[in-house]
């Protein structure tokens, strides 16, 4: 049995996560996950700027801050954190830890080869839109493969303590432990899918320990500490999730499942670039406190085309806030809407998309949001979007002004003008495996 | 009877790109059935109304006792092009929690 933790859900997630992990308990890989689909253009963004950056800059310092346990008790650590420039991050990571093993995954990036692939006729069409990528060629910002939890596998075989790939499917970080202690091959299917489905359960960190989960929300146990999950995958491919004791949160059959659904598609063809994962093939169950166990996953062939994120520049938008108080704030609120795009019309400023939301009302759920009345406050906030910069511009000076020259009582504004923000908008699409092939390299 | 979903089900929801996911999970096996019944594409794409443009579909997990329907283009257009506040529909599952189901009363048990 191998013990498999997930300290980082995403770039951001909580700094302590990981540290607590090692200083907690036994476990003997550590798996971060740090991209989401559009952190990939802000580190394309970073790395113009400077050849030296565009990884997770918060992973460095992590590692510096556990080397001395890595070391003594042979913890591996495998993560994403590479971003798009992997052999950058693990120069750090040796200024950070120096006398630790590193290897990097590459070949993952494809930014430099797109009209290679459209040279060849692969048109890579938005999986959601159908439309070309001809469409926005001149705008794409980042281009990167997910890759599979082979090529990771490989890197850890070489004894690497700390293992560090760009693009990977988030899932393919804990599967890959697996195939290397385990030995699984690329056709051991079922078991590649029982690991799949171990690493989508722990890929968000506490999200299936006790975060974001409505079972009984109120009194799941000292949230402040909550533990981060523990996989302990044995060689047939069954798991158990657990979490370290003494540490929050709760770990049961109702949670996992949440996260079990939690942004999936079709749960009996869950594609990864190792195998297709059939979710309603797992049998789950409460095995004592803070412990579930899984067994029973079935799974297929890896498909013949990997998936590609694509990140590329969509316009511009800009959100501005102001906040109205009782009576009738709800009406004064409305009004401010009404006048704001009268005036945005009278300037002849044009957008794609102007949105209008009512905190306090309807802005998370729409229409489908339970009726309020007369509520003692309202905020108000107004968006817009479009490929003009300086329409965006104009726009955010016209809702300051609503204080004195809109309905009575408006005001948080504190935070002034509100900011212009670029659009990365992102592209999914798929590329022929044959085409991508990934190398390991260790770095002294 | 009428009652809301949330008195058998609760739910998590998440989003890839312009679709946002909604898991509903049963309270207990023997309400899956409810589920399966109730918690129809047609009804949910009406209880959203006009914050879901295109199909509801639903997919079965009866291993889980549980449905995972995806609501596409249901993210004012997703990601970081949405200029909703909930552009990755971190809450929509939630607001699934108030959709009215019809229940035998004789069949809830807790």
């Amino acid at each position: 049995m191998i013990r498999i933790a997930n300290g980082q859900g995403f770039w951001g997630d909580w700094l302590e996560a990981p540290v607590r992990l090692v200083e907690g308990g036994p476990i003997d890989y550590l798996t971060l996950d740090y991209l989401a689909e559009v952190t990939m253009s802000i580190l394309q963004k970073q790395r113009q700027a400077d050849p030296q950056l565009g990884y997770a800059r918060d992973f460095p310092p992590l590692i510096g801050r556990i080397a001395r346990q890595v070391r003594d008790r042979g913890i591996k650590v495998v993560a994403n954190a590479g971003g798009v420039n992997p052999v950058a991050c693990a120069r750090a990571v040796l200024k950070a830890a120096p006398g630790l093993r590193v290897a990097v995954v590459l070949g993952d990036d494809v930014l430099s080869r797109i009209d290679e692939f459209l040279g060849k006729g692969y048109e890579m069409l938005n999986i959601d839109t159908g439309e070309p990528l001809s469409t926005i060629r001149d705008r794409i910002l980042s281009a990167n493969v997910y890759i599979g939890a082979f090529p990771l596998a490989e890197a850890l075989a070489t004894g690497a303590d700390v293992v560090i790939s760009g693009r990977c499917a988030d899932a393919a970080l804990v599967l890959a432990p697996m195939i290397q202690r385990f030995g699984w091959r690329p056709d051991d299917y079922d078991k590649l899918a029982s690991g799949i489905v171990a690493g989508h359960i722990i890929e968000c960190g506490a999200q299936c320990s006790g975060g974001n989960c409505q079972v009984d929300w109120q009194n799941i146990p000292d949230l402040a500490n909550i533990g981060y999950p523990i996989v302990e995958g044995e060689p047939d491919g069954s798991f158990a999730v657990t979490k370290h004791p003494g540490t929050g949160g709760r770990i049961d059959s109702h949670g996992i499942k949440e996260q079990l659904l939690y942004e999936i598609g079709d749960p009996r063809q869950y594609m990864t670039p190792d195998c297709v994962a059939d979710f309603t093939s797992l049998r789950l169950e409460d095995a004592g406190p803070d412990r579930v166990q899984g067994r029973g996953v079935r799974g297929g062939p890896r498909p013949p085309m990997l998936k590609a994120s694509i990140s590329y520049h969509a316009g511009w938008k800009a959100s501005g806030t102001l906040v109205y108080s009782w009576p009738q704030a709800i009406e004064k609120a409305r009004a401010a809407d009404r006048i704001t795009r009268q005036r945005l019309e009278q300037l002849g400023l044009r957008f794609d998309e102007t949105h209008t939301e009512y905190f306090g009302v309807n802005a998370c759920h729409g229409p489908a949001a339970r009726p309020v009345n007369d509520p003692p406050e309202v905020q108000v906030r107004i968006s817009v979007r479009g490929s003009d910069k300086r329409a965006v511009d104009r726009f955010t000076r016209e809702m300051i002004p609503l204080v004195l020259t809109g309905p009575p009582g408006g005001t948080g504004y504190g935070e002034g003008r509100p900011e212009v923000r670029q659009i990365v908008a992102y592209w999914p699409a798929l590329v022929p495996r044959k085409e991508i092939h990934t190398r390991v390299e260790v770095v002294a | 009877m009428k009652v809301p979903l949330w008195r058998v089900a609760h739910t998590r929801s998440g989003d890839k790109g312009d679709i946002s996911n909604i898991g509903v999970i049963a309270w207990q096996p023997h309400y899956y059935p409810i589920l399966l019944q109730e918690v129809t594409p047609p009804r949910v794409k009406a209880f959203f109304g006009e914050l879901v443009l295109g199909d509801v579909e639903r997919f079965e997990l009866p291993n889980l006792h549980a449905l995972n329907l995806l609501l596409h283009r249901g993210l004012g257009g997703g990601g970081t092009v949405s200029l909703r506040t909930d552009a990755q529909g971190k809450t929509l599952g939630a607001a699934l929690l108030a959709m009215e189901i019809d229940v035998d009363e004789r069949d809830l048990t807790d």
